[in-house]
């Protein structure tokens, strides 16, 4: 018995240090930017201690204000938020279609989007601004009109991918829940809303965090695509804000570590509320589970009329 | 479903506060810059003009420079461009952009009053933005630029590091510094930094020298193609790379340095020779203000001929010819380039104006600089520009002497292989 | 009588048909607008030879294909990029799946571990690249040295292994494949713990009840049970790797001569540096017919590996 006691615990001390080996490397470079954050100038890289020896918290304060991140923040958490909603919407609709639903060209189109998906458009930028600018969306005087070209434009490139991993989900449907769903008068719509949507949570949660990041660190195309007008206030993102502090030669490293810090710290916290969902949802008994109350409600609700 | 709706439109109603239904005042003139470090001093100009004038002026910052050419590549595209802007890429590009008719060409303004605007700058901050007679683009010749500063690229050394190695004062020849390199490798302290790791770095540094070993008119013959690369001169041009490479006369990584890090090398003390740029007189004071250190040129192999160095007009601005508000642009373009306006600039910013009558307010270690002036020449004054693919060959064939990948004649032979096929590309082109 | 009932059904059939459509019409409206019209365009420019800026473009037709097909630096870069995924494939994804399997036992810190090994993905390559610039520095200051990596050897009396890691060409590219592992495994590891937990229990116990052991039911349940996750994530790794570019700009700038290009840093080169839009459009368009054949393949591996 001792001798099994003993192999248990070698063999769990192994994969703690396994694992907590790893997770070092990963805390390092956080570590490093945290510590940078707090320090000056001059100190950033002579000093290195494990600890910081400054705390110039004003770091913090000094990148908001300078950087002005109560706006880029907001401009950012905007776009991110209206892409990803966007995404989920136009992506689920399609992969709903995709999978349940009959048309002409089903799959010539499909296969277009999974060759999207692997043909990148490194070159693209010019052509897509001269687009842009024909369609009006970059000069136009309306914020809100710049802004939208931006999201859209972002939306498209988080589409395929969100598509065909939705299409996987939607697949694995079980045909009678939709069947009884449609026998008790849903429409099409309803069936996406009620039945396929809660189904594929996990797939969603992994849209929602993949495409937030993107949109979040993404800094190329909001150059490209967004001009801010004078007189009105700024519609460039956070990246944009940060740049601020790489400047051409000098770069104000505890600032720029702070606004990067910062940065960080939304997105983290999206990924703690999604995370739940990814790793939870995807056992199929609880997928199912929601799927046969769905049943009995409906089953209830027709009884009782 | 109706949760969701309203979810939806509560999220886009956070984009309202940046809804406005004003169309913008038109009379602003636009300015697109790449000067991250100078940003805070443009708005302050700006805000002094509306004061002064009354009128307005928008300066919008995009970096880093390599980003803000493609914004200005897609504007010229799209027709946006704005009512100001610069054009950061080699003359050829400038020439391109004039030809298609984003550039507007401002002769006539210099030539008022008997040249009188065009006699307030330094004559090499002129020519960069200068097409002469004849030029080998086919523009029609005129002043199409306005310089607002003047920088030129030479070579810096740590007064007290030497001391630290026994040496009084900086070399004047290539041999002299090999030994200098030899006393510094002797306490353990690295020898030149710069950003090698940026192309047109590597590129300054060798024409510096192939104008010192052969003179500009053999290698303008070269990029005509009547000289070839395997030529006895640019091998050793080559052969100076190799020279420093074997001496540990660079500093570790050079090669993959940009030159925002080659300057914070040199800021921290890490090396005792920089090769870098006037605009650095600034960034070493922002990291390192006790910093000791002088001005020199790089060293001479052939001492039958001048060291020749970069410089003319560090940044430009250019304006648009299709601009609703040309004349208030250049109005104030005139006014930034006045002498007031340039002696601000050049105290806040550390920078050489190209106004030479503000030259007196400089501080010490620029006008060190400005001393070189005299030597300065700059590859867009040149006749002619080497073809895009050779140039990029040329520059990775010396990094790769520098790590001792290649060696001088393996470069010249690939180079001249290259040469042959291009220029052949280039008589089909113009067949057509 | 007839007749109106049939024109009666098949307006029914219309309608639903084209409500069917609707659901796919924002997605391809959007898409038509911002790929297929990119697409086209740079797939004309790559019959063009342009300079980005003039008016005028001139028709070459299939001449830079046939240019980069004896273009030696594009060959070395697309092997650097499979080089980067074949290094992801094996190093970051064995990583993944084995942190997912010590995760998915390990009941204590599950929590803390799957926050952390996310943090990577987190973090934009920018700042990843310049962190790991400043481990991986090769300077000596003061005797001391700068960069962690090399501190920390040579602190442990391994003076020996201290190398200018990313200015030597043996080592330059394998940090920076090593960088992005490191940047990519937090992704696997989420999908492979999200496939694990899908595993039912009940199998593992009948196993071990049939006297299986451990290895065994690794390989017996645990991987078969896995192959379709394993499939999606070696697709997205494969597609992510080759594209990278942002990493490696953010590591060692324009690149140590050309042993750290990659495919896109070449397109951006030649559309920047030596200005030819056309040459750089065509090597975009021969990119994207690699990596579907890639694809297809994958596709026709995994369509075998599911009939087993």
């Amino acid at each position: 018995m001792n001798q099994y006691l003993i192999k248990r615990y070698t063999r769990s001390t192994l994969i703690h240090c396994f694992l907590l080996g790893v997770a070092l490397t990963c805390i390092i470079p956080l570590w490093w930017m945290v510590k940078s954050s707090l320090m000056t100038n001059e100190t950033i890289f002579t000093d290195r201690s494990l600890l910081p020896t400054q705390f110039n918290f004003r770091n913090y304060f000094l990148a908001w204000t300078e950087g002005r991140f109560g706006l880029y923040l907001l401009n950012s958490v905007v776009y991110t938020v209206s892409v990803v909603v966007g995404i989920v919407f136009v992506a689920s609709w399609a992969a709903f279609a995709f999978s349940r639903l009959q048309f002409p060209g089903k799959n010539i189109i499909f296969y277009m989007f999974v060759v999207a998906m692997m043909i990148p458009l490194p070159g693209s930028f010019v052509p897509l601004t001269v687009l842009m600018t024909r369609l009006g969306f970059i000069s136009s005087p309306y914020s809100v009109v710049r802004q939208a070209g931006y999201i859209l434009c972002m939306i498209n490139v988080g589409l395929s991918l969100s598509i065909i991993l939705l299409k996987t989900f939607f697949d694995k449907m079980p045909h009678d829940l939709e069947d009884a769903a449609r026998i008790d008068g849903c429409s099409k719509m309803g069936i996406w809303w009620h039945v396929a949507l809660p189904l594929a949570r996990p797939a969603i949660a992994v849209i929602v965090i993949f495409n937030s990041l993107n949109v979040w660190n993404e800094y190329i195309l909001a150059y490209l695509l967004l001009n801010d007008i004078p007189g009105k206030s700024t519609i460039m993102p956070l990246q944009r804000g940060l740049m601020v502090f790489a400047g051409t030669h000098n770069v104000d490293y505890p600032l720029l570590m702070a606004g990067l810090t910062i940065a960080a710290v939304p997105i983290i916290i999206l990924y703690l509320l999604t995370q739940k969902f990814i790793i939870r949802g995807l056992a199929m008994k609880d997928s199912l589970k929601e799927g046969r109350f769905f049943k009995v409600k409906m089953d209830t609700m027709r009884e009782a009329k | 479903m109706k949760r969701g709706l309203i979810i939806v439109l509560f999220l886009l109603s956070l984009a309202a506060p940046s809804c406005s239904l004003q169309k913008p005042s038109d009379d602003t003139v636009v300015i697109w810059h790449w000067m991250t470090d100078r940003h805070d001093v443009f708005e302050r100009l700006a805000a002094e003009y509306e004061q002064q004038t009354g009128g307005k002026v928008d300066f919008q910052l995009y970096a880093p420079s390599d980003i803000y050419s493609q914004k200005v590549v897609a504007a010229a595209q799209a027709g946006i461009l704005p009512d100001i802007y610069g054009v950061l890429d080699p003359k050829r590009v400038f020439a391109d952009f004039i030809q298609s008719g984003y550039i507007a060409d401002l002769s006539d303004e210099f030539k008022q009053n008997n040249g009188a605007w065009a006699k307030t700058f330094f004559p090499k901050a002129l020519a960069v933005n200068r097409f002469e007679e004849n030029n080998f683009y086919n523009i029609p010749p005129g002043i199409y630029g306005v310089p607002i500063d003047v920088t030129n690229i030479q070579m810096l050394y740590n007064k007290e590091l030497l001391r630290i190695a026994g040496i009084q004062h900086p070399p004047a020849t290539f041999d002299e510094f090999l030994e200098v390199i030899n006393a510094l490798n002797r306490v353990g302290i690295s020898g030149l930094v710069s950003g090698w790791g940026e192309l047109w770095m590597v590129n300054c540094f060798a024409l510096n020298y192939a104008m010192n070993i052969m003179g500009e008119d053999k290698v303008v013959n070269t990029y005509r193609g009547e000289v070839p690369y395997t030529d006895a001169d640019w091998i050793k041009v080559f052969r100076v790379f190799e020279t420093l490479a074997k001496k540990k006369a660079l500093i570790v990584g050079i090669v993959t340095k940009i030159n925002k890090y080659a300057e914070q090398d040199f800021a921290l003390e890490r090396a005792a020779f920089a090769f870098n740029g006037s605009w650095c007189v600034n960034v070493y004071h922002e990291m390192n203000p006790d910093l000791d250190y002088g001005v020199m040129l790089p060293p001479r192999v052939n001492l039958e001929r001048p060291m020749s160095i970069w410089g003319g007009a560090g940044s430009s601005f250019v304006v648009n010819k299709s601009s609703a508000h040309k004349q208030q642009a250049i109005a104030f373009l005139k006014w930034l380039t006045a002498e007031k306006q340039q002696s601000f600039l050049s105290r806040e910013t550390r920078n050489l104006p190209a106004n030479r009558f503000a030259a007196g307010s400089i501080p010490d270690i620029l006008s060190d600089f400005a001393q070189g002036m005299a030597y300065a020449t700059h590859p867009t004054i040149l006749p002619l520009e080497e073809d895009g693919l050779v140039r990029e060959r040329f520059d990775k064939g010396l990094q790769a002497i520098v790590i001792g990948e290649k060696t001088p004649e393996q470069l010249a032979r690939e180079l001249q292989e290259l040469k042959v096929r291009q220029m052949a590309r280039q008589h089909r082109k113009d067949g057509r | 009588m007839a007749a109106f009932m049939t024109n009666k059904k098949t307006r029914q059939v219309y309608h639903n048909v084209l409500t069917n459509f609707l659901f796919v019409l924002p997605a391809v409206v959007i898409f038509a607008i911002f790929y297929i019209y990119p697409f086209y365009e740079t797939f004309n420019l790559s019959l063009h030879e342009w300079n980005g800026i003039s008016v005028d473009k001139y028709f070459v037709g299939l001449d830079n294909f046939k240019d980069l097909l004896r273009d030696k630096v594009w060959w070395s870069s697309l092997w650097h990029a499979a080089y980067i995924t074949l290094f992801a494939l094996t190093f970051q994804n064995i990583l993944a799946f084995s942190l997912a399997v010590a995760c998915d036992r390990e009941i204590r810190m599950k929590n803390f571990y799957r926050v952390i090994f996310f943090i990577p993905p987190v973090l934009s390559e920018v700042v990843v690249g310049l962190i790991w610039r400043w481990i991986l520095e090769a300077n000596v200051q003061g005797g001391q040295q700068v960069g962690l990596l090399n501190h920390f050897l040579y602190t442990i009396g391994l003076n020996h292994l201290v190398n200018d890691w990313l200015s030597d060409p043996k080592t330059a590219l394998t940090c920076i494949a090593i960088v992005h592992s490191w940047k990519g495994f937090g992704w696997g590891f989420v999908m492979f713990l999200a496939g694990l937990q899908t595993i039912d229990r009940q199998l593992y116990e009948a196993a071990r009840v049939d006297g299986a052991s451990p290895w065994g039911i690794f390989f017996n349940i645990t991987i078969p049970m896995m192959v379709p996750v394993i499939l999606v994530v070696v697709i997205l790794t494969i597609l992510g790797s080759m594209q990278v570019f942002i990493l490696v700009m953010s590591m060692v700038g324009q690149g140590l001569v050309y042993y750290t290009d990659v495919p896109v840093t070449r397109i951006l080169s030649a559309m920047h540096l030596t200005r030819q839009y056309g040459y750089a459009c065509s090597m975009g368009v021969m990119f994207g017919l690699i990596l579907i054949s890639l694809s297809f393949a994958m596709k026709q591996i995994s369509a075998r590996m599911k009939q087993v």
